[in-house]
Protein backbone atom coordinates (compact mmCIF):
# COMPACT_ATOMS: atom_id res chain seq x y z
CA UNK A 1 0.00 0.00 0.00
CA UNK A 2 1.23 3.57 -1.03
CA UNK A 3 1.77 5.83 2.15
CA UNK A 4 -0.47 8.81 2.00
CA UNK A 5 0.18 12.63 2.73
CA UNK A 6 -1.16 13.33 6.08
CA UNK A 7 -4.36 15.21 6.11
CA UNK A 8 -5.65 11.94 3.27
CA UNK A 9 -4.28 9.75 5.74
CA UNK A 10 -6.26 11.53 8.47
CA UNK A 11 -9.85 11.57 6.45
CA UNK A 12 -9.02 7.91 5.65
CA UNK A 13 -8.73 6.50 9.15
CA UNK A 14 -11.75 8.74 10.60
CA UNK A 15 -14.08 7.88 7.64
CA UNK A 16 -13.22 4.09 7.82
CA UNK A 17 -13.63 4.16 11.39
CA UNK A 18 -16.93 6.38 11.69
CA UNK A 19 -19.25 4.38 8.70
CA UNK A 20 -17.23 0.78 8.13
CA UNK A 21 -17.37 1.65 4.23
CA UNK A 22 -17.63 -0.80 1.78
CA UNK A 23 -16.05 1.26 -0.74
CA UNK A 24 -13.63 4.50 0.31
CA UNK A 25 -11.51 6.56 -2.18
CA UNK A 26 -10.02 9.83 -0.47
CA UNK A 27 -8.35 11.61 -3.69
CA UNK A 28 -6.49 15.19 -3.32
CA UNK A 29 -7.43 17.54 -5.74
CA UNK A 30 -5.25 20.03 -4.65
CA UNK A 31 -3.33 20.89 -7.87
CA UNK A 32 -6.55 21.11 -10.07
CA UNK A 33 -6.86 24.43 -7.70
CA UNK A 34 -3.63 25.60 -7.23
CA UNK A 35 -3.38 29.54 -6.94
CA UNK A 36 -7.04 29.97 -5.59
CA UNK A 37 -8.11 30.82 -2.84
CA UNK A 38 -8.02 28.40 0.14
CA UNK A 39 -5.46 26.23 -1.72
CA UNK A 40 -2.17 25.46 0.62
CA UNK A 41 1.36 25.27 -0.55
CA UNK A 42 1.97 21.66 -0.39
CA UNK A 43 -1.40 20.30 -1.28
CA UNK A 44 -3.67 18.89 1.11
CA UNK A 45 -6.53 21.21 0.39
CA UNK A 46 -9.23 20.17 -1.51
CA UNK A 47 -10.57 16.56 -1.54
CA UNK A 48 -12.72 14.39 -3.53
CA UNK A 49 -14.46 11.25 -1.12
CA UNK A 50 -16.28 9.04 -2.63
CA UNK A 51 -18.01 6.48 -0.01
CA UNK A 52 -20.28 3.95 0.00
CA UNK A 53 -21.60 2.47 3.43
CA UNK A 54 -24.64 0.65 4.50
CA UNK A 55 -25.11 3.70 7.52
CA UNK A 56 -26.31 5.74 4.42
CA UNK A 57 -29.40 3.76 3.38
CA UNK A 58 -32.56 5.52 3.85
CA UNK A 59 -30.89 8.77 4.78
CA UNK A 60 -31.29 12.13 2.18
CA UNK A 61 -28.12 13.26 1.21
CA UNK A 62 -27.80 16.18 3.09
CA UNK A 63 -28.05 13.67 6.41
CA UNK A 64 -25.63 11.58 4.52
CA UNK A 65 -23.30 14.37 3.47
CA UNK A 66 -23.76 15.92 7.25
CA UNK A 67 -22.53 12.91 8.93
CA UNK A 68 -19.39 12.51 7.17
CA UNK A 69 -18.56 16.90 7.60
CA UNK A 70 -19.24 15.75 11.10
CA UNK A 71 -16.86 13.04 11.07
CA UNK A 72 -13.94 15.05 9.31
CA UNK A 73 -15.37 18.17 11.39
CA UNK A 74 -11.59 18.74 12.43
CA UNK A 75 -9.79 18.87 9.05
CA UNK A 76 -12.97 21.27 7.99
CA UNK A 77 -12.08 23.37 10.64
CA UNK A 78 -8.50 23.02 9.82
CA UNK A 79 -6.40 22.21 6.35
CA UNK A 80 -9.24 20.97 4.46
CA UNK A 81 -10.24 24.19 2.14
CA UNK A 82 -13.01 21.81 0.00
CA UNK A 83 -14.27 18.68 0.09
CA UNK A 84 -16.39 17.16 -2.80
CA UNK A 85 -18.73 14.03 -1.19
CA UNK A 86 -20.21 11.18 -2.86
CA UNK A 87 -21.92 9.32 -0.14
CA UNK A 88 -23.60 5.81 -1.40
CA UNK A 89 -25.34 2.88 -0.21
CA UNK A 90 -24.61 -0.07 -1.55
CA UNK A 91 -25.88 -0.60 -4.39
CA UNK A 92 -26.47 2.52 -5.52
CA UNK A 93 -24.07 4.21 -8.59
CA UNK B 1 -31.20 24.98 14.04
CA UNK B 2 -30.65 27.09 17.10
CA UNK B 3 -33.05 29.85 18.80
CA UNK B 4 -33.24 31.82 15.89
CA UNK B 5 -34.77 35.01 18.41
CA UNK B 6 -31.36 34.65 20.32
CA UNK B 7 -29.15 35.31 17.63
CA UNK B 8 -29.60 38.67 15.30
CA UNK B 9 -27.70 36.80 12.45
CA UNK B 10 -29.57 33.80 12.10
CA UNK B 11 -32.82 36.15 12.30
CA UNK B 12 -31.81 37.88 9.02
CA UNK B 13 -31.23 34.46 7.36
CA UNK B 14 -34.56 32.72 8.75
CA UNK B 15 -36.30 36.45 7.49
CA UNK B 16 -34.06 35.99 4.14
CA UNK B 17 -34.98 32.51 3.42
CA UNK B 18 -38.34 33.12 4.76
CA UNK B 19 -39.25 36.69 1.66
CA UNK B 20 -37.28 34.82 -0.80
CA UNK B 21 -38.11 31.44 -2.45
CA UNK B 22 -34.89 30.73 -4.10
CA UNK B 23 -31.58 31.64 -1.94
CA UNK B 24 -28.21 31.03 -2.78
CA UNK B 25 -25.56 31.54 0.00
CA UNK B 26 -22.28 32.08 -1.82
CA UNK B 27 -19.29 33.87 -2.06
CA UNK B 28 -19.39 36.56 -4.65
CA UNK B 29 -22.38 37.45 -6.36
CA UNK B 30 -24.17 35.72 -8.80
CA UNK B 31 -22.65 37.77 -11.92
CA UNK B 32 -19.11 37.52 -10.43
CA UNK B 33 -18.68 34.14 -8.11
CA UNK B 34 -15.48 34.39 -6.20
CA UNK B 35 -15.46 30.60 -6.03
CA UNK B 36 -15.73 27.71 -8.09
CA UNK B 37 -18.24 25.83 -6.49
CA UNK B 38 -20.63 28.72 -5.95
CA UNK B 39 -20.13 29.69 -9.82
CA UNK B 40 -21.43 26.11 -10.32
CA UNK B 41 -24.40 26.69 -8.44
CA UNK B 42 -25.02 29.51 -10.10
CA UNK B 43 -24.75 28.13 -13.53
CA UNK B 44 -26.88 25.49 -12.66
CA UNK B 45 -30.03 27.47 -11.08
CA UNK B 46 -29.52 29.59 -14.60
CA UNK B 47 -29.76 26.91 -16.75
CA UNK B 48 -33.35 25.64 -15.04
CA UNK B 49 -34.01 29.11 -15.23
CA UNK B 50 -34.77 29.56 -11.49
CA UNK B 51 -35.22 33.46 -10.34
CA UNK B 52 -32.98 33.36 -6.97
CA UNK B 53 -31.36 35.97 -4.95
CA UNK B 54 -27.76 35.69 -4.18
CA UNK B 55 -26.11 36.24 -1.17
CA UNK B 56 -22.94 37.03 -0.60
CA UNK B 57 -21.31 35.78 2.49
CA UNK B 58 -17.58 37.42 2.17
CA UNK B 59 -19.67 40.37 2.64
CA UNK B 60 -19.97 40.20 6.35
CA UNK B 61 -17.60 37.32 8.54
CA UNK B 62 -20.83 36.96 10.99
CA UNK B 63 -23.13 35.93 8.23
CA UNK B 64 -20.33 33.70 7.11
CA UNK B 65 -20.02 31.98 10.10
CA UNK B 66 -23.83 32.31 11.36
CA UNK B 67 -25.18 30.48 8.06
CA UNK B 68 -23.30 27.50 8.76
CA UNK B 69 -24.46 26.94 11.96
CA UNK B 70 -27.87 27.97 11.09
CA UNK B 71 -28.11 25.00 8.00
CA UNK B 72 -25.54 22.82 10.62
CA UNK B 73 -23.16 22.56 7.34
CA UNK B 74 -19.83 23.65 7.39
CA UNK B 75 -19.34 24.72 3.69
CA UNK B 76 -20.22 27.42 1.35
CA UNK B 77 -22.57 27.72 -1.40
CA UNK B 78 -25.80 26.83 0.11
CA UNK B 79 -28.86 26.48 -1.63
CA UNK B 80 -32.42 26.93 -0.09
CA UNK B 81 -35.43 26.60 -1.69
CA UNK B 82 -38.70 27.35 -0.28
CA UNK B 83 -36.96 27.98 3.87
CA UNK B 84 -35.79 24.67 3.60
CA UNK B 85 -32.43 23.54 2.89
CA UNK B 86 -31.81 21.75 -0.09
CA UNK B 87 -27.60 21.15 -0.24
CA UNK B 88 -24.36 22.47 -1.17
CA UNK B 89 -22.27 22.32 -4.52
CA UNK B 90 -22.47 18.77 -4.77
CA UNK B 91 -26.00 17.73 -3.99
CA UNK B 92 -27.12 20.46 -6.22
CA UNK B 93 -25.29 18.74 -9.13
CA UNK B 94 -25.58 15.28 -8.27
CA UNK B 95 -29.82 16.23 -7.85
CA UNK B 96 -29.35 18.03 -11.22
CA UNK B 97 -27.23 15.42 -13.38
CA UNK B 98 -29.82 12.96 -12.01
CA UNK B 99 -32.97 15.28 -13.27
CA UNK B 100 -34.05 15.92 -9.60
CA UNK B 101 -33.37 19.53 -9.53
CA UNK B 102 -36.00 21.14 -11.83
CA UNK B 103 -39.12 18.69 -11.13
CA UNK B 104 -38.03 19.56 -7.31
CA UNK B 105 -38.37 23.53 -8.19
CA UNK B 106 -41.50 22.81 -10.42
CA UNK B 107 -43.14 21.33 -7.25
CA UNK B 108 -42.25 24.25 -4.98
CA UNK B 109 -43.94 26.40 -7.56
CA UNK B 110 -40.66 28.33 -8.41
CA UNK B 111 -39.80 27.41 -11.67
CA UNK B 112 -42.50 26.74 -14.74
CA UNK B 113 -43.03 23.19 -15.76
Amino acid sequence: MKTEAPVAQAIRDKLQAAFQPHRLEVIDDSRRHAGHAGAREGGESHFNVVIEASIFEGLSRVERQRRVNRALKEELAGPVHALSIKALAPGEA
Amino acid sequence: MTDVAADPVHAFIAKTVEENPVVLFMKGTPDAPRCGFSSVVVQILDHVEAPFVGVDVLQDEELRNGIKTYSDWPTIPQLYVKGEFVGGCDIVREMFQSGELKPLLVEKGVVSA
